[in-house]
């Protein structure tokens, strides 16, 4: 009772029960979000200035080593595998972090999930053509959820399964056969760039057979600019952005809220 | 009293994760580029200063950006390091423990052969004798190939050498396991691995291919310059470093496919389309 208690008077919410119940580790969120104020002063008095800088670097180089693999972070994590003793100070230790990926790597860590705590890098600078040096050390798979994303994005937010395979089927990427550049690509798509958070992979009711749908993940409307999407295939279809009306209209407006 | 950092020391920065190595051309390229994306001036003698700012910066994540040099060609290069474990576990999240273990072998393997190299077959031999789990051949080639794509060994003819950016990440690693092995080449005075060494012994003086080249260039009767003992080892040919070692750039947002192998932690992948 005293516990619900606490949790309710603080910031964090908890997770719902479900969750917890799935994912055990979320136990660890639970006990950091009951701390009291007097717990975390004490934290504050009884680490040193080295200590919490130490921590502070672990966990930038953890969520960084996290980042490569495009999995997101989440709180349950970092709280288990770095903070670990030092879980009053979790909130003090977070701040710093992010102030660092601002201000050193021009990066932002970014909640995409509230209620479970899950975080992404996205970047802060703008991607410029003609880099001397990539900074984006292309892997052919991005080109290929470029393209997904552009179709998605043309069509208008949502396009089932089949739309997207028969698109690939054109550009001789069969989702049925082993690709040499893809593997598997079907998994590729439904599951790894779905787990990135780069699309999303939803059941369309009342279907029979089973039909699914995409939809742009949160990392791709983080990270994926509209505007710079529109102008590429205007490029392809040697056509004024302008003259999609809807899409430039949505590309104006996500450039907007980005500022 | 730092300098603070901005957004060109960031696309800096950023470059070099996803990179892990840069060529010199490279780095004055991109320290270019970056200055004037970020709309700030920019002096074509300032690089280093330039890293120096980043490297404060960086220094209490335990990352540096330092310069070294290639064996193979003598060039100048720029890498992000990881100073906060000079192991090899540095590697540990890409690799299993018995790949990590077979990749010390073959640092064995090098620091104590002469020319900085091991060969397939001697290291075809140690994946059968692994403690943690063995090897097959074909499974240790597989776990070479990888080291290779990774950008931790680099390969010619068979002989397996360790890569500029290994040097440039575990040298002090290196130095504090092999200690008296390791040496410093007689010219440049960096750490050498891959070199010709003099064959008095009581001199044994190491030295760097392309500083060989360019010590003993137009020399028809090459001395070592510690002992002046006749030096006996084939002169190679000095490297030219070519004209531009830049990357074509790329198509427009990098939708064009490029294959970059890329491993080291703190390396960051695809990022913004």
């Amino acid at each position: 009772m005293s516990q619900r208690k606490r949790l309710s008077a603080s910031q964090n919410k908890a997770p719902s029960r479900s969750q917890a119940a799935v994912e055990s580790d979320d136990e660890d969120d639970v006990t950091f979000t009951q701390l009291t104020s007097t717990q975390v002063q004490r934290a504050r008095e009884s680490f040193t200035p080295v200590q919490i800088d130490r921590k502070v670097a672990e966990v930038v180089q953890f969520v960084l080593i996290k980042d490569q693999r495009k999995v997101p972070i989440r709180r349950a994590d970092i709280a288990k595998h770095v903070i670990k003793e030092y879980k009053a100070m979790y909130q003090d230790i977070m701040k710093r972090v992010c102030r660092t990926f601002e201000q050193v790597f021009g990066l932002k860590l970014v909640e995409i999930d509230s209620k479970s705590h899950v975080y992404i890098l996205t970047n802060k600078l703008e991607s410029l053509p003609e880099e001397p040096v990539s900074m984006v050390p292309t892997s052919p798979k991005y080109g290929l959820l470029f393209t997904i994303l552009s179709v998605i994005f043309m069509k208008g937010g949502v396009v089932k399964e089949a739309l997207v395979w028969n698109f690939m089927k054109k550009l001789r990427v069969d989702p049925g056969e082993r690709h040499d550049l893809f593997g598997d690509v079907k998994k590729l798509v439904t599951d790894e760039f779905v787990r990135q958070k780069y699309l999303e992979i939803a059941r369309i009711p009342h279907t029979d057979p089973v039909e699914f749908e995409f939809r742009w993940g949160v990392r791709a409307e983080k990270e994926v600019s509209k505007k710079k999407l529109l102008e590429i295939v205007g490029e392809l279809f040697d056509q004024d952005p302008h003259s999609w009306t809807q899409q430039y209209r949505e590309a104006a407006a996500a450039e907007a809220s980005q500022r | 009293m730092t300098r603070p950092m901005v957004d060109s020391h960031r696309r800096f920065l950023q470059t070099m994760m996803s990179n892990g190595i840069i060529d010199g051309s490279q780095a004055e390229a991109l320290h270019k580029h970056c200055c004037e994306a970020a709309g700030v001036n920019y002096s074509q003698d300032r690089l280093d200063e330039f890293i120096e700012v980043i490297n404060i910066h960086l220094q209490p994540m335990f990352m540096h950006i330092r310069k070294g040099m290639s064996e193979d060609d003598g060039l100048q290069y720029y890498a992000l390091v990881n100073l906060a474990e000079t192991d090899v576990t540095r590697m540990s999240s890409d690799y299993a423990d018995n790949e990590l273990e077979l990749f010390r072998k073959i640092m064995d393997l090098v620091a104590e052969s002469e020319n900085g190299t091991a060969s397939s077959t001697d290291i075809l031999n140690c994946g059968d004798a692994l403690l943690s789990k063995k090897l097959k051949k074909k499974e240790t080639e597989q776990v070479l190939n990888k080291f290779v794509q990774n950008k931790w060994l680099t390969e010619k003819h068979g002989e397996y050498s360790l890569s500029t950016r290994c040097i440039m990440e575990m040298e002090q690693y290196m130095r504090t396991l092999y200690q008296d092995l390791i040496k410093n080449c007689h010219v440049c005075d960096i750490i050498a691995f891959q070199c010709q060494m003099c064959e008095n012994p009581d001199c044994g003086i190491r030295m760097h291919l392309p500083c060989v080249a360019r010590y003993f260039r137009g020399r028809s009767d090459p001395h070592c310059p510690a002992c002046n003992e006749f030096w006996p080892h084939e002169i190679p040919e000095i490297h030219r470093p070519l004209a531009s070692q830049s990357q074509p750039s790329s198509a427009k947002e990098n939708t064009a496919p490029r294959s970059t192998p890329s491993t080291s932690q703190t390396r960051r992948s695809s990022r913004r389309l």
